[in-house]
């Protein structure tokens, strides 16, 4: 691959993106080329060297921010017309409506996710807050002389205790991939995004 | 090695690269190259992520009938090298202890 070529590919992966952050980037990758180069490299050496287009446009999409993509995204590519300004008007009950239900459908898609590190995190304060509450009702049986009972109650006690250990590792894991999916969703939106710019 | 910790040192690296005098990305890419592999893709954010940072600024200079960017320590930048050093020497405490009941187990 040339540079020419590396650029265009380059240009088109990032298609979708502000303008400014996209020649900026074409800039840099642009340098780096000539740079080594001039350091006596052939160009499609140069070109190898400064890594897979593929690969620099999935790591790009990934550090811009999704507000400032979907800003890039709604901004008019010119000024709007006069009868396009009446239309958005008058269809907002519609286009207002979809984007709103849009948000709403992936609020609650998180919320189902985060669903589960709540849920598994409140059996992991139960089985603690058992294993406190019933050592400490035991002792006080044992105090007033309840011993079998109250040896009992620590017994069920340290039950829970181990329960809450052994458990913690399920809400570790749970957390990490609760965690891991709200990333993967975040880059599976960006990527919407992205892809509907480029087929347009 | 760890991301926070490894993003935290390739960014005191990239300010050591420009500490001395102004330079441009390929440059700064070959002077770490002996101590640390670094992408372009990769230095590229930590640039941004300094100049953010107001740690360096940039300028555009011709060069050879283009335009190189230069990356020119701040202030800022120079504060941070020498925080590194300072949090490095806490760094070294910690693995010496560490290292030391490595000893003690055996």
């Amino acid at each position: 691959m040339n540079k020419t070529e590396f650029l265009v590919r380059l240009q088109q992966g990032l298609t979708g993106l502000p303008q400014e952050d996209i020649d900026e980037r074409l800039n840099f990758y642009n340098e780096m080329i000539s740079d080594r180069m001039e350091d006596g490299l052939g160009e499609e050496e140069a070109v190898a060297c400064v890594g897979d287009v593929d690969e620099i446009v999935a790591q790009t999409i990934a550090e811009i921010p999704l507000p400032k993509l979907m800003c890039e995204r709604v901004k008019p590519k010119r000024r709007l017309r006069a009868w396009e300004i009446v239309l958005l008007a008058l269809g907002s009950p519609i286009w207002l409506s979809l984007l709103i239900a849009f948000f709403a459908i992936v609020i609650s898609i998180y919320a189902v996710i985060w669903s589960l590190f709540v849920y598994v995190w409140a059996i992991e304060v139960i089985f603690i807050g058992v294993a406190l509450g019933g050592s400490f009702i035991g002792s006080i049986m044992i105090l007033k002389g309840n011993v079998s009972t109250g040896i009992a109650q620590i017994g069920f006690a340290v039950m829970s205790l181990g329960f809450a250990i052994a458990f913690y590792y399920v809400c570790k894991a749970t957390t990490r991939f609760v965690v891991f999916l709200t990333k993967k969703i975040a880059a599976g939106i960006k990527a919407l995004f992205i892809r509907k710019e480029r087929t347009e | 090695m760890d991301i926070q910790l490894k993003r935290g040192l390739l960014d005191v690296c990239v300010l050591a690269a420009i500490k001395d005098e102004d330079s441009y990305g390929y440059k700064i890419i070959k002077d770490m190259s002996p101590y640390i592999e670094l992408s372009e893709s990769t230095l590229y954010t930590i640039l941004k992520r300094l100049e953010m940072a107001d740690m360096l600024t940039v300028r555009s200079a011709e060069h050879g009938g283009r335009l190189r960017k230069y990356y020119h320590i701040t202030d800022v930048g120079l504060r941070r090298i020498e925080e590194f050093k300072e949090e490095w020497k806490e760094i070294m405490s910690i693995y010496q202890f560490v290292t030391k009941e490595d000893h003690v187990d055996e």
